[in-house]
């Protein structure tokens, strides 16, 4: 068989299978648990203003910032009550998707 | 008067014929074929009758008044392949970019409307800009036409697109909606939204190739069922694809002189004697099949499951099989979407079902859990237990769990089952099963490895073989696999006359 060479382990219910791995099992990304403590850009923008300062205790649903992005102004929630520990960016400031704009302390 | 008359349309179709030139300049430029010479490349020679040549733009608004635009940008007719009539149109991407205006999509439509009432396939080619800006709702509607009528006739008459060039935003849904769709390398491009919105709104950047390419149609997306290198490879799948599928669902696909496969080897001996080595399902089906010809569908999406049409007897049949040369056969999200689609197919189409089991069980993983892996292998058994076509499954080597149950078991309502004699039916493989039930005895035992071997040996011998099952009634028979295509040969004789009712209603609700 050609594909001799190129088989892999595979294990399943503790029982070790030889085969092929296809790109896309390869490449499927690892779980990464939800972290609370830290507040991402859901969208690439701009910082147009902060509410907030570090040291403050914040409630869930409490406005923090605003993003603009696609000339909409997004008001950013807090998604838990929390002290803000740091905040990581400021006005004016391009953020890219995913990056981390606020730390909170819980 | 009548001269008159004559010599208007004589100047008339010259004026479109003229076109023809300049398609073939414009197309050329971008290493494509017109869609004069896609669709004269398709069909039988000298079969093509056109339709509403003379047809043009419905709008006269924004400049569309002082522009010619040749047939509408679609050229639409009649035809036959390989001997077999359909329908078929074409746009064309040299006459305003393809665009889809009112008149466009009313030319498509008519045609599918004749393909749906005369019973015959339906072939679309799209090469398009997406909708025509200048007509706005106009176009809009035309697309609503179009993928209503893909709609209706889904399940009634076999319907195909080929993808020649740009299909994108709405456009890609009517491709989405029927049963085959073709792409060829490098010519191929469909996505809802483009690199561009996708650069503005998520400043994710990627290339019209890489976002919707052929390869990523036919490898990651799923979208595509067959890929070519070239439009003239493409033309020759659909050729095949065509002489595989009945005309409508009151018919049966044409049948071919019966030939013995063509192979010199025997099945027996593309096995391996280790469970844990694979083998490729793909030698075991051309050991079975009529002249070793298998059509594979999607050989590059989830080739961990192969699905496809081959002949038995010279009669069409699909075949199911779990693919153990990759991923080991497990079933995924991707896999269950490919077999339960095509299971429903070959069933709406009165194409007979082979199954070939070697599945080890569910590919485990987050991943797999997040994306419904629930719902999408529930698939699976949807299809198999409504499909009232003939049943036939020969469960090769492993049928584990939840993966024994999916694959047209008895349960489902398999007519004729069998199992090679090496075929291990049980909850799961002997290692698992044996560290679960023996997990103490393991455990206390002086010398746990020998103990966990020992019991591992004592689960094969007793539930790692088909007797078990065939003892339950829930097996027909255990057969050598050279005896294979005999059996098969023999269940389809028996189940031609194959009369299930189905339960009135108006339709069930497969999980999607």
């Amino acid at each position: 068989m050609e594909h001799k060479d190129k088989l892999q382990g595979f294990i399943l219910d503790d029982t070790k299978y030889f085969t092929l791995l296809t790109k896309k099992f390869q490449k499927r990304k690892k779980y990464q648990p939800s972290d609370y403590t830290k507040l991402r850009a859901f969208i690439p923008g701009v910082i147009q203003k902060i509410y907030v300062e570090p040291g403050q205790n914040v409630h869930k649903g409490q406005p923090l910032l605003v993003l603009e992005a696609m000339k909409m102004k997004n008001d950013v929630l807090s998604p838990i009550d929390a002290k803000v520990q740091s905040i990581l960016v400021k006005v004016g400031d391009v953020v890219s998707k995913d990056q981390i704009l606020i730390e909170f302390q819980i | 008067m009548l001269r008159q008359l004559v010599d208007f349309f004589f100047k008339k179709k010259r004026q479109i014929d003229e076109s023809e030139q300049i398609a073939k300049e414009k197309q050329k430029k971008q290493g494509k074929l017109t869609a004069r010479e896609r669709i004269e490349r398709i069909v039988d020679p000298g079969s093509f009758h056109e339709w509403d040549m003379f047809v043009q733009q419905a709008s006269t608004e924004l400049g569309l008044d002082k522009k010619f635009l040749p047939r509408d940008g679609v050229i639409t007719g009649t035809a036959s392949i390989m001997g077999h009539p359909i329908c078929i149109y074409a746009q064309d991407f040299s006459v305003a970019g393809g665009s889809l205006g009112l008149a466009h999509a009313r030319k498509i439509t008519k045609i599918m409307d004749h393909a749906i009432k005369l019973g015959i396939p339906i072939i679309g080619i799209n090469d398009s800009g997406g909708a025509r800006i200048q007509e706005g709702v106009n176009s809009l509607a035309g697309y609503g036409e179009i993928f209503y009528r893909n709609t209706k006739a889904s399940g009634v008459v076999p319907q195909i697109s080929i993808i020649l060039g740009p299909c994108a935003g709405g456009a890609v849904y009517s491709p989405a909606l029927t049963d085959f769709v073709f792409v060829v390398d490098k010519i191929s491009k469909m996505f809802i939204t483009g690199p561009e919105v996708i650069k503005t709104v998520l400043g994710e950047e990627i290339s019209m190739e890489e976002l919707g390419g052929a390869r990523v149609q036919a490898e990651i997306a799923g979208n595509a069922h067959f890929f070519a290198e070239s439009e003239e490879e493409c033309f020759e799948q659909v050729k095949k694809l065509v002489t595989f599928i009945p005309w409508n669902n009151k018919k049966k696909a044409d049948p071919f002189p019966p030939k013995p496969p063509k192979v010199d080897y025997k099945i027996s001996q593309i096995i391996p004697e280790d469970p844990r080595q694979p083998y490729d399902a793909r030698d075991v089906i051309k050991a079975i099949v009529d002249d070793s010809d298998f059509l594979e569908i999607m050989p590059h999406f989830a080739p961990n499951v192969v699905i496809g049409f081959a002949r038995m007897n010279g009669e069409t049949i699909g075949i199911v099989a779990n693919q153990p040369l990759v991923l080991a056969g497990v079933l995924d999200v991707d896999s269950s979407d490919k077999a339960a689609r095509f299971i429903r197919f070959c069933d709406a189409f009165n194409i007979p079902l082979l199954t070939l089991v070697d599945i080890p069980g569910y590919l485990p993983g987050v991943d797999q859990e997040h994306s419904g892996v629930i719902r999408h292998g529930a698939k699976i058994l949807y299809a198999y237990s409504e499909a009232t076509v003939p049943k036939i499954t020969v469960i090769m080597r492993k049928a584990y769990g939840g993966g024994y149950i999916a694959m047209c078991s008895r349960h489902l309502g398999a007519d004729f089952v069998f199992a090679w004699p090496m075929a291990e039916i049980a909850v799961m493989g002997p290692e698992g099963a044996a560290n679960i039930i023996y997990k103490n005895e393991i455990a206390n035992s002086p010398n746990p490895e020998e103990t966990r071997k020992q019991k591992v040996q004592e689960y094969i011998e007793k539930f790692a073989n088909p007797f078990v099952a065939a003892s339950n009634g829930y097996i027909d028979a255990v057969i050598e696999p050279d005896e294979t295509r005999k059996y098969v040969l023999h269940s389809l004789f028996i189940s031609k006359n194959k009369m299930e009712q189905v339960l009135p209603k108006k339709h069930g609700i497969p999980p999607f």
